[in-house]
């Protein structure tokens, strides 16, 4: 544990491109702070990059921010097999999460689909040296030998940085882990999987509480599972959870011991005109975020991200189209079974931007205040480090220009799911199968 | 991949109609055509995520859901009359329904020609023939009304993952005795073609054995008895359960753990595994 790994082609710059040893990086989350950032990958191992706080002057004048270089690399879960049923658990770390800061050592949660586990990231610069009963190797000394007695100092050493399993949570999930949410009480958090969620304290691992159930008493009327789940950021007694259904519901705590009676749902009520066999698959919410005001809800699911308000259950308050033109090829696209792949969506730091994934390595950004949309790509050949990055087009039609992609040419493979978007400064981190990337802001950087 | 006969592909919708129709009935038998194609398309995935371990709980209620749609909106129309009728032809071979066979896995190597059944409820079509996998629960014909059916089942599937081994290891036995194992080694030879009221089997048949839900059966009878899914070869979906085809290290998988299969396979149509996958699989067993 704790061991740094290669850091693969650091350059400073400002494009990276790290490989994650030939493993898909499943989850991507930045600290409170920005200053670590974590990713988890398909084979149960979580990398953690820390920002380089470079003299202030020096990266002021270069126009850019400390540069992320791997701080830890460990293995968080491994592939575990349900005797009792016959099945295999994956070690795919699903979602971390970073718990507060309260002292200077981190710690974060790591799920797979059945366990839970919190993590404790300290470092180590210094050593006792100088000790009575035992020499430098450690041996114990012979008595005999000691003549007088010294006090043990404190020698520098080499960064160090450990990370070792505080608690496992384990246990509490018959279905699949899709969500963990810490609360704003510092004390608890929230774990859903497709049929239930619960609530545990930090410090106790033998026991949760189920808050909500919504697995029928007979499972042959299941018809709706849950899709992702998250505390409010500021009220500890509220959490909200997405359905397959496309339905989001605002659940209070302090009403009853389980909510599966919510305190408000956010439906839109569908259009008739786009009515069609896959209607229901894709309305199905892939993820939910609060703002970071803790006024509005943002949501993806497959063809759209939108805004709710959390003061207005009828309908989102922003619709923003991420890939209209596939709305033509959903029949393909259940066929290959991309239809059902879940793509995340963030906010920026003031909740005036967001940001979500699509194919083809490409990511979209909507500008809430103009309601205008930008293309990025996530692609190493398309851009050198420092390079500004271009925006793209899809070509729907129209005149088409140099550059736009046609939708049949797009590369359903390369899937942007996972992304991050640091808490205070304009940097995204962007998960691109076994690649993930850094981008900042240029601009931005130097009025920071 | 489908079937040839009415069955098409989405794109081939049209082929068939011929040019002396009106452009509605043109569009309409397209329309269903097309309808028709996204139920196969539905029943393949949902008997794959089925055959596979630990199947994404999402995925699977939202396919159910698309073939509930389908089907009632087919009720309404009254068209899944036509289509059991087509099939009520005691005369029709089964070489002339078309196997999906790449689209499931190979077939065991015990068996030698691949068996095929259909489940057939709706009015007009009780006695429909049904060829069961001896590994495999046979089909029923149901009288009881379609609605019911899909429901029906898919609670026994979504149990799979409550019960515990010993109750699937009985119901494996229970099920045994009517006809279905959950896997190759209870070879209960099941009398083929029988009109015995058993349930449907393969799709949710080996995950109900895996786990041994303790509904019954006709539960699942009522489930797929409305559903025509006769161009589904058994055995290979079956055998889709045990991860990949190979011949001799999977008689030995067999024999040791018969259904799990990676969880990497979750994710594809295609239930073949490499050989990494049948190592892990195999340090699994072993305990190494």
């Amino acid at each position: 544990m704790g061991e740094d790994s290669e850091s693969p082609k650091i350059n400073h710059s400002f494009l990276r491109d790290y490989v994650t040893e030939a493993d898909v990086i499943s989850t991507v989350e930045f600290n409170q702070t920005g200053d670590l950032l974590a990713t988890g990958d398909k084979g149960g191992r979580v990398v953690i990059f820390h920002r380089e706080t470079e003299s202030k002057i020096e990266s002021e004048e270069l126009g850019e921010s400390g540069e992320y270089n791997v701080y830890s690399t460990f293995q968080s879960h491994e592939p575990d097999f349900d005797y009792l049923k016959s099945l295999e658990i994956e070690e795919k770390i699903n979602k971390i999460r970073w718990l507060p800061q309260q002292n200077a050592a981190h710690f974060l949660l790591s799920t797979n689909d059945k366990t839970i586990k919190l993590w404790k990231v300290s470092e180590r610069d210094k050593r006792p040296e100088g000790y009575n009963l035992k020499d430098e190797e450690g041996r114990i000394k012979d008595i005999s030998t000691v003549t007088s007695l010294q006090v043990p100092v404190l020698k520098p050493t080499d960064l160090m940085v450990e990370v070792r399993p505080r608690r496992i949570f384990a246990n509490g999930h018959t279905y699949h882990v899709n969500s963990i949410s810490v609360n704003s009480d510092g004390e608890t958090y929230l774990s859903a999987d497709d049929l239930r969620i619960n609530m545990w304290h930090l410090d106790i691992t033998d026991r949760s509480f189920n808050i909500v159930d919504i697995k029928p008493a007979n499972m042959e009327d299941l018809t709706e599972v849950i899709t992702a789940a998250e505390f409010h950021p500021q009220h500890c007694h509220l959490f909200v959870y997405s359905s397959s259904k496309g339905t989001l519901r605002l659940c209070d705590m302090r009403e009853s011991a389980l909510c599966d009676k919510h305190s408000k749902i956010f439906e839109e009520p569908e259009d008739p005109g786009n009515r069609s066999f896959f209607s229901e698959i894709i309305s199905s919410v892939s993820d939910v975020k609060f703002s970071h005001s803790g006024r509005y809800l943002l949501t993806r699911d497959y063809l759209t991200v939108k805004v709710w308000d959390l003061n207005m259950e009828k309908g989102p308050v922003e619709t923003y189209q991420v890939h209209e033109y596939l709305r033509g090829k959903l029949c393909s696209l259940y066929e290959n079974d991309c239809i059902f792949d879940k793509f995340e969506c963030v906010w920026n730091s003031t909740d005036s931007v967001i940001m979500t994934g699509a194919y083809n390595s490409f990511f979209r950004m909507f500008d809430r205040e103009t309601g205008r949309g930008v293309t990025l790509e996530a692609w190493r050949e398309s851009s050198k480090p420092r390079a500004v990055l271009r925006t793209r087009r899809v070509y729907t039609g129209g005149r088409r220009r140099r550059g736009d992609v046609g939708v049949d040419s797009l590369d359903f493979s390369k899937k942007i799911l996972h992304m991050a978007w640091h808490p205070a400064e304009n940097i995204i981190a962007i998960a691109a199968t076994n690649n993930l990337y850094i981008f900042q802001d240029r601009v931005n950087a130097e009025n920071q | 991949m489908f079937s040839k006969g009415t069955k098409r592909k989405f794109s081939d919708g049209d082929e068939e109609i011929s040019a002396e129709s009106l452009v509605g009935a043109r569009v309409a038998s397209s329309y269903s055509l097309q309808r028709q194609s996204l139920l196969d398309m539905s029943l393949i995935k949902l008997q794959l995520c089925h055959m596979l371990v630990e199947p994404n709980l999402c995925r699977s209620v939202l396919i159910a859901n698309t073939v509930r749609q389908i089907q009632e909106e087919m009720t309404h129309d009254g068209s899944w009359h036509m289509v059991t009728e087509a099939f009520c032809n005691p005369g029709q071979s089964p070489s002339e329904r078309l196997v999906a066979t790449e689209v499931l896995c190979r077939s065991r190597e015990q068996d030698a020609e691949p068996k095929l059944f259909s489940v057939i409820s709706y009015e007009g079509c009780r006695e429909e023939e049904v060829v069961a996998d001896e590994t495999l629960c046979s089909v029923s014909v149901s009288d009881t009304v379609s609605d019911v059916c899909l429901a029906g089942r898919m609670g026994q599937c979504w149990e799979k993952s409550e019960l515990s081994g010993v109750e699937r290891d009985e119901e494996a036995l229970e099920d045994s005795s009517l006809g279905s194992g959950e896997d190759e080694e209870i070879d209960t030879e099941d009398e083929a073609s029988t009109k015995s009221p058993k349930t449907t089997g393969q799709v949710f048949g080996t995950f109900e054995i895996k786990n041994g839900s303790p509904g019954p059966d006709s539960a699942l009878e009522e489930l797929f008895s409305d559903v025509d899914t006769s161009y589904y070869d058994l055995d290979t979906m079956l055998t889709g359960m045990q991860s990949a085809p190979k011949m001799g290290p999977y008689d030995l998988l067999d024999s040791l753990a018969p259904s799990h299969s990676s969880p990497t396979i979750v994710s594809t149509p295609k239930c073949r595994s490499d050989l990494n996958e049948l190592d892990h699989i195999m340090e699994i067993i072993v305990g190494s």
